[in-house]
């Protein structure tokens, strides 16, 4: 047979041996994703500027100049100067400081929602994916139902029944906003399951769960990586949303939210501008830094994008 | 046609039911009880007095018995009392819900026609300065919450330009004209619909950019067809097609945005009146309230349906 082949190829040419293949640098999934998130020029600046964000907010006791509930009543509502880089409030409390503070808070709901609402619609979705049949059938109308109620009137509902503290919160927001996530998840474990090493695995015995947790979940982390991206700045939102109505974090501490109710007040928002700007772009900032970010992962992890 | 509606009419009832039973449960959550609002604290009832009270109520019934009893009252479009004054929570409701059906359906029709228009716009100008420049102002207005674009324009539009009222419905002097309306309205209605302009850009763009190598409008090109009949008599309403359906998609968004929206411009409407009802933890009027909200929804992703089906003559349903 070899001599056969060898004896077809054209004179000069000699037959490939296993040698002088070069071993070519095989991309992984997870390397390519990488190296395609990092050409995403909008991503990259959006993330440098969300862990300019971040840092702040980790580094508050150190950035900022005041404590943030100190109140000083000789100094109140004044505008931006050399000791009050952002002004005063009507008590005299530093708007630096507590935004940096109100940062902290902002950005800790939003994470610790936004991964709890991951929890949540990754359970529903894996179930109903990987099962089907009815279980499916009745996790998906639940889905529904949930999907289209607007979830921040139950929000609202539930915030005002409730007592209000950061805990409540994030299981107000992150019970109520997984629906998306689980949609996404259900369609990836649909397709995931029909595929030879799930096959492989359930041939070989292994328990569901396992097949669920270690086989299937890692192979469709990736397309999870945006969706959980986006439901962090959607959490940011609501929060601010509740707290801006005067429902989400309770008062004493700051949040971007509750510092822009402040803009309630038409006398505020007339005349201490200051007072609500630095939180609102401080939101708007965050939250578009973090839907870009969201936006780089997706194109960057969808096989079917060439960029 | 009339058999299709009817049935979806149909399905909508469970959902609804649904919907209802979530509301009561909810309600079930919150502390205290009627018995508890109307009672002064320093009236010292005695728990035997309390207890009176509460059968009178008919509190002491288990939570289903109530739920079928609350269900029944609302069939006869009974929504219970205000526990604030007293008054019928489906009177208060109606003549709240005015005000925002028009704020809404404003925002609605300046968002789906402004949005389509951008979006067929920058779907023909693919990466020109104009699509680059108004896809940026897309995402800005996605991430940007509408209480905190509603502040800016109150502060940009009303407070510093002084161009429209800083809130409020109607003039409070005078009577008012129908200028003076439209004046109190604009602003509000633009603002709630700029997240709505900025999502239905974003989505006709993209199904313009689907169409635009379509073989029908090579075909109608090679016709000799004028190059506007070719747009918008060939591309659009296909393009639009998809569309149709984000609208209804987008009505939950509205209706809490209208809620954020008329907290900042003082708009009269039913999202002031829920944050009322919400303040005073006033139980009928948020039940009442979330009800008439999920009625609506539904009512609009029936109509949504309907419209798809209009159209496009391809759907048929049987």
């Amino acid at each position: 047979m070899t001599e056969k082949m060898d004896a077809d190829l054209p004179a000069g040419q000699e037959a490939l041996s296993i040698a002088d293949i070069t071993p070519v640098e095989v991309d992984s999934p997870g390397r390519r994703a990488l190296r395609r998130f990092l050409r995403h020029r909008l991503a990259i600046g959006a993330l440098i500027v969300l862990l300019v964000i971040i840092s702040l907010a980790v580094f508050a006791p150190t950035f900022a100049r005041y404590p943030y509930e100190e109140m000083n009543l000789r100094d109140t509502k004044s505008p931006p100067s050399a000791e009050h880089w952002f002004g005063t409030d009507r008590i005299g409390r530093d708007i630096w400081s507590r935004t940096l503070y109100g940062a902290r808070v902002s950005l800790a709901v939003g994470l610790a929602t936004g991964l709890l609402a991951t929890a949540i619609g990754t359970t529903i979705g894996a179930l109903s994916g990987y099962y089907r049949g009815w279980v499916d059938m009745l996790l998906m109308r639940f889905t529904d139902i949930v999907m289209t109620f607007p979830s921040i009137i139950i929000m609202l509902t539930l915030a005002a029944l409730l007592e209000r503290s950061l805990l409540n919160l994030v299981l107000i927001i992150g019970g109520l906003s997984w629906p998306p996530m689980a949609r996404l998840v259900r369609g990836q474990f649909l397709s995931a399951r029909e595929q030879d090493f799930v096959l492989a695995a359930q041939c070989l015995g292994v328990p569901n769960r396992r097949i669920i947790t270690l086989h299937i979940l890692p192979n469709i982390l990736a397309p999870m990586l945006a969706q959980i991206t986006f439901s962090v700045g959607e959490a940011i939102l609501i929060e601010s949303g509740l707290s801006f109505l005067g429902l989400g974090v309770p008062l004493p501490t700051p949040s971007w939210g509750n510092m822009l109710e402040a803009a309630r007040n038409l006398e505020v928002l007339q005349g201490l501008p200051w007072m609500w700007i630095p939180p609102a772009i401080a939101t708007v900032v965050t939250v578009l830094c973090v839907n870009f970010i969201g936006d780089g992962l997706r194109d960057a992890t969808d096989p079917r994008l060439v960029m | 046609m009339l058999k299709y509606i009817l049935r979806r009419l149909l399905i909508s009832i469970p959902v609804l039911i649904g919907v209802t039973i979530i509301i009561f449960t909810l309600t079930e959550l919150a502390p205290g009880d009627v018995a508890d609002y109307y009672v002064d604290p320093e009236a010292e009832m005695t728990p035997e007095a309390m207890e009176q009270l509460r059968q009178r109520f008919g509190l002491d019934q288990p939570a289903p018995v109530r739920y079928l009893k609350w269900a029944s009252r609302l069939v006869q479009g009974d929504m219970g009392y205000r526990y604030v004054d007293g008054r019928p929570v489906a009177e208060v409701i109606v003549l709240r819900l005015g005000a925002t059906v028009r704020l809404i359906s404003t925002a609605l029709i300046f968002g789906t026609v402004v949005g389509v228009i951008l979006g067929v716009f920058t779907g023909l100008h693919q990466y020109s300065f104009w699509d680059f420049g108004l896809t940026g102002f897309s995402f800005l207005f996605i991430s940007m919450p509408a209480f905190i674009a509603g502040i800016f324009g109150l502060y940009i539009f009303s407070i510093k330009l002084n161009l429209f009222p800083v809130g409020g419905m109607r003039p409070v002097t005078r009577a008012p004209t129908f200028w003076d309306s439209v004046h109190h309205l604009i602003l509000p209605a633009l603002i709630l619909s700029l997240a709505y302009i900025a999502r239905f850009m974003r989505y006709t763009r993209f199904s313009m950019l689907e169409v635009i190598h379509a073989n029908y409008v090579q075909s109608a090109r090679a016709k000799g067809l004028r190059e506007r009949t070719v747009i918008w008599r060939h591309m659009v309403p296909n393009a639009i097609l998809p569309v149709v359906t984000v609208i209804g998609l987008s009505m939950p968004n509205l209706v809490v945005g209208a809620v954020f929206i008329e907290t900042v411009f003082s708009w009269p409407g039913t999202g002031t009146l829920y944050l009322d009802a919400v303040r005073a933890r006033d139980v009928p009027l948020l039940m009442g309230l979330n009800l008439v909200m999920a009625i609506v929804i539904l009512l609009a992703n029936l109509l949504t349906d309907l419209a798809y089906s209009w159209v496009d003559p391809r759907i048929r349903y049987d």
